[in-house]
């Protein structure tokens, strides 16, 4: 029954969005104020719907309902309760389930928070919100309805794939997703824009906490991955230029340019075509990463089902709003008013050559990802693309791109001192270059490690100049420095963080050409010299969980004849589904880790295992959550701000 | 979602042997280390777009142990890659060969570039027109002085 619920909620949380697509933008042609005032409370309505829907086939996950085909292919009655939840969506039609219900909370947190903004702003925001949701809902409950009952239910399930049976899942896809439906939000807002035919900062005001919010879900999104399968995958890399990965980087890169072009626009009105291009850019890119993961056009291995029927659907979705929104850019884009005039050399310049680089970027990883795909279809020849060239194209272009990161921070805004600013940054490149030095010295070895820390350490201790600039000078007592960095601009900080989170990753990054690799085969009571550490490997030992066998090899790490820490890398044979995982044995020293992994079990009783130590490995991640906190700096700065807009606005009204 | 599928797509690889066993490495570490470079380079054929050095498929590990028997036989690193080439084609390489068919995949980063700054500064021209008159030339000062002293 609790099943029927969900389904038919999904229904009509379908319906609302049709009329939620229509309605409102009727009104706005119409120049009805009841048709528009439709799209709040029915956006809400059809977040409620969408909630029911999916807390329906949580239940049924959690309760083990096996007549449900969905729950029979993806649960198993013996799963730990934190997988039995994740496992919703673990697997296509939940993981889009769980798509639409960010998209619909999105779309009702716009409607809660759009009383501030223009009438048919906001109804043309909804509206064309309830379309991408519209379509999706369609194609759920056409391809890929989650709530299919089996006409014969088996007694037990299928379990989940070993593989997500992790952490990681409960957390990644949501954020992951929270980035890309948050893009949907600055889509539906840049097509609401060039409807109602009316552009301006206020726009970017509104577009801009948005647009901060799905970065910092992407950023978030991407580095939880990353880590997740670094751990999980067992040979100790952390990103891998898959075309997977590719597809949630290229959007990530689209949308850190219009962070960037959201700023320019606010602060100085300009560049707003611009902008308008970026935020259909980065959901377009969100949109074909989609398609090509669950068409399983591009490597068919990726995906968890790629039926035909999908991928046509997806590509209809794809083509009908990539195409539909560029025709409507062509369309109208002219009639926007160019704003604000600025100086090559100022800060509006700096961000334009940021988008030049990124948008680059992201263009380098479109054509490498696809090029393959095009290239055999025009001439049947097959060739791979893969990490060497990212590395070889991407790289060179991140080079200037770092360099000038702090530039464009201490330029002012319309003209700026590019001398004053190198000047001010002269304290940085020391840094950068003493890094360089003192590691060459400590470290040696390859020369893009000791480039990369430079390089790291030019822009942390750059980022912060300008921070630094304001705050203190001349006869400036540390109370006083303290006052004014409490009063700075909390986007100020924010971009200090954020810019400076990317070179922690970059030292992350760079270290690994100083990483220590053993490929061994351990025996038990033997002691295994790793970097500076030993290890004392102990004997096999079985320990079993609730789904799986394990193999465990207990290894204690010894510094100096001291033991200071313990692992328990192991091999896991999961045995609903017969198929066996590693569990590496990581453990954090200082920035570094020890990273262990176990393979096959030799004749005679020893195990084969890549042994790591991974010097400030730690850093990649922590870099991305500095990127995020900065971005929530911002993101607590604006908010602020709209808040004094609106209060503002309220007193501005007439009194009655 | 997608580093999820991602790890699948690991994992469909993953089952039986592991990347780079105990027993595949050579003694001499130059050798070694020469043969993990080349193997960073060459794809997995039967994984997707996982070099054969991380793979763990069976045939991931024939190739290891080919690259080596090669490396051992006394081939440089060019003719290794350039058997496995005539062996199994392009597909092979993780790093395309810049031919015909691959120039725009190579050219596209600097394309792009270049395109992107030019539409930047026709936008620039376009947006700001040159305002600054130029001096008077000789004629028109003499004429100018014409007129003043009538």
């Amino acid at each position: 029954m609790i099943t029927e619920i969900g389904h038919y909620a999904l229904v009509l949380a379908c319906a609302l969005s049709v009329t939620q697509a229509l309605v409102p933008l009727w009104g706005v042609w119409r120049k009805d104020e009841a048709l528009m005032a439709t799209a709040q409370p029915v956006a809400v309505m059809q977040f409620i719907f969408t909630a029911v829907a999916f807390a329906a086939l949580t239940h049924a996950f959690v309760s083990s309902d096996f007549s449900l085909l969905n729950v029979v292919q993806n649960s198993h009655s013996q799963k730990p309760l934190i997988y039995k939840i994740s496992g919703v969506w673990g697997n296509h039609e939940g993981s889009m389930l769980l798509w639409v219900l960010i998209l619909a909370l999105f779309g009702a947190l716009v409607a809660v928070g759009s009383r501030a903004m223009p009438r048919d702003l906001s109804a043309a925001v909804l509206a064309v919100q309830a379309w991408v949701s519209a379509a999706f809902f369609i194609f759920i409950l056409l391809t890929s309805n989650p709530f299919l009952r089996m006409a014969q239910p088996p007694i037990e399930g299928q379990d989940l794939n070993p593989i997500l049976q992790d952490p990681g899942l409960a957390i990644h896809p949501p954020l992951l997703y929270l980035g890309y439906v948050g893009f949907s939000i600055t889509f539906s807002f840049a097509a609401a824009a060039l409807i109602v035919g009316r552009i301006d900062a206020s726009w970017a005001r509104y577009v801009r906490p948005w647009s901060l919010i799905a970065w910092i879900f992407l950023t978030l999104g991407i580095a939880m991955g990353s880590y997740w399968a670094y751990y999980t995958l067992g040979w100790g890399g952390f990103w891998f230029w898959d075309p997977v990965e590719n597809a949630s980087l290229m959007p990530w890169l689209a949308g850190t340019a219009l962070l960037h072009t959201a700023a320019v626009m606010e602060k100085r009105d300009a560049l707003k075509i611009w902008t308008i291009f970026l935020a259909i850019l980065a959901f377009s890119l969100s949109l074909l990463g989609t398609f090509l993961v669950r068409s399983g056009v591009l490597t068919s291995v990726h995906s968890f089902a790629n039926d035909p029927a999908r991928g046509v659907f997806i590509l209809a979705i794809l083509v009908f709003f990539i195409g539909g929104s560029l025709a409507l850019f062509a369309w109208r884009a002219s009639s926007l008013r160019q704003g604000g005039i600025f100086a090559p050399v100022s800060r509006e310049g700096a961000l334009v050559i940021n988008n030049l680089l990124l948008t680059t970027c992201c263009a380098t990883v479109f054509v490498g990802t696809l090029y393959p795909l095009a290239l055999e279809a025009f001439t049947g020849d097959k060739i791979s693309v893969g990490a060497p060239f990212f590395n070889l194209t991407f790289g060179p272009l991140f080079v200037p791109l770092i360099l000038l990161m702090p530039v464009g921070q201490m330029l002012a805004w319309k003209r700026g001192d590019l001398l004053g600013a190198a000047q001010r940054l002269v304290v940085a490149a020391s840094v950068g270059l003493a890094a360089a030095l003192i590691f060459s010295a400590l470290q040696g070895g390859p020369v893009l490690s000791v480039l990369g820390v430079a390089f790291a350490a030019y822009l942390i201790i750059g980022s912060f100049v300008e921070v630094w600039g304001r705050i203190t000078g001349p006869g400036v007592s540390l109370s006083v420095a303290w006052m004014r960095a409490i009063g700075l601009p909390r986007s100020a900080w924010g971009t200090a963080f954020a810019h400076a989170g990317l070179g922690v990753s970059l030292f992350g990054i760079a270290a690994i050409g100083w990483g220590v690799e053993v490929v061994h085969a351990l025996r038990s009571g033997e002691l295994v010299p790793l970097g500076r550490y030993e290890l004392s490997i102990g004997a096999l030992e079985r320990r079993n969980g609730p789904n799986y066998d394990a193999s465990v090899v207990p290894i204690d790490i010894r510094e100096g004849g001291r033991v200071i820490a313990h692992i328990d890398p192991a091999r896991r044979f999961y045995r609903a589904r017969q198929m066996p995982t590693t569990e590496a044995g990581i453990v954090t020293l200082g920035l570094g880790q020890i990273y262990v992994s176990l393979s096959e079990l030799n004749a005679d009783g020893s195990i084969d295992a890549r042994l790591y130590w991974k010097p400030y490995v730690a850093l990649i991640w922590l870099g991305a959550l500095f990127m995020a906190l900065g971005g929530a700096l911002s993101l607590s700065d604006r908010r602020l701000r709209i808040g004094v807009a609106r209060r503002a606005q309220t007193v501005a009204q007439p009194a009655e | 979602m997608r580093s999820v599928l991602a790890a699948l797509c690991f994992a469909l690889c993953l089952s039986p042997a592991w990347a780079v066993e105990p027993g595949e490495i050579l003694a001499d570490p130059a050798l070694e280390a020469r043969a993990r470079d080349i193997s960073l380079e060459l794809r997995c054929l039967v994984c997707q777009n996982q070099s054969i050095d991380d793979s763990h498929a069976e045939l991931a590990k024939d190739l290891r142990l080919l690259v080596r028997e090669r490396l051992k036989a006394g081939d440089s690193d060019a003719q290794v890659r350039d058997y496995l080439v005539s062996r199994y084609g392009d597909f092979i390489l993780l790093k395309p060969p810049l031919r015909a068919g691959t120039v725009l995949l190579w050219g596209a980063p600097l394309i792009v570039l270049c395109l992107g700054a030019l539409g930047l500064l026709m936008v620039a021209r376009r947006k700001r027109p040159v305002e600054i008159a130029a001096d008077l030339s000789d004629d028109e000062k003499k004429r100018l002085d014409q007129l003043l002293k009538s």
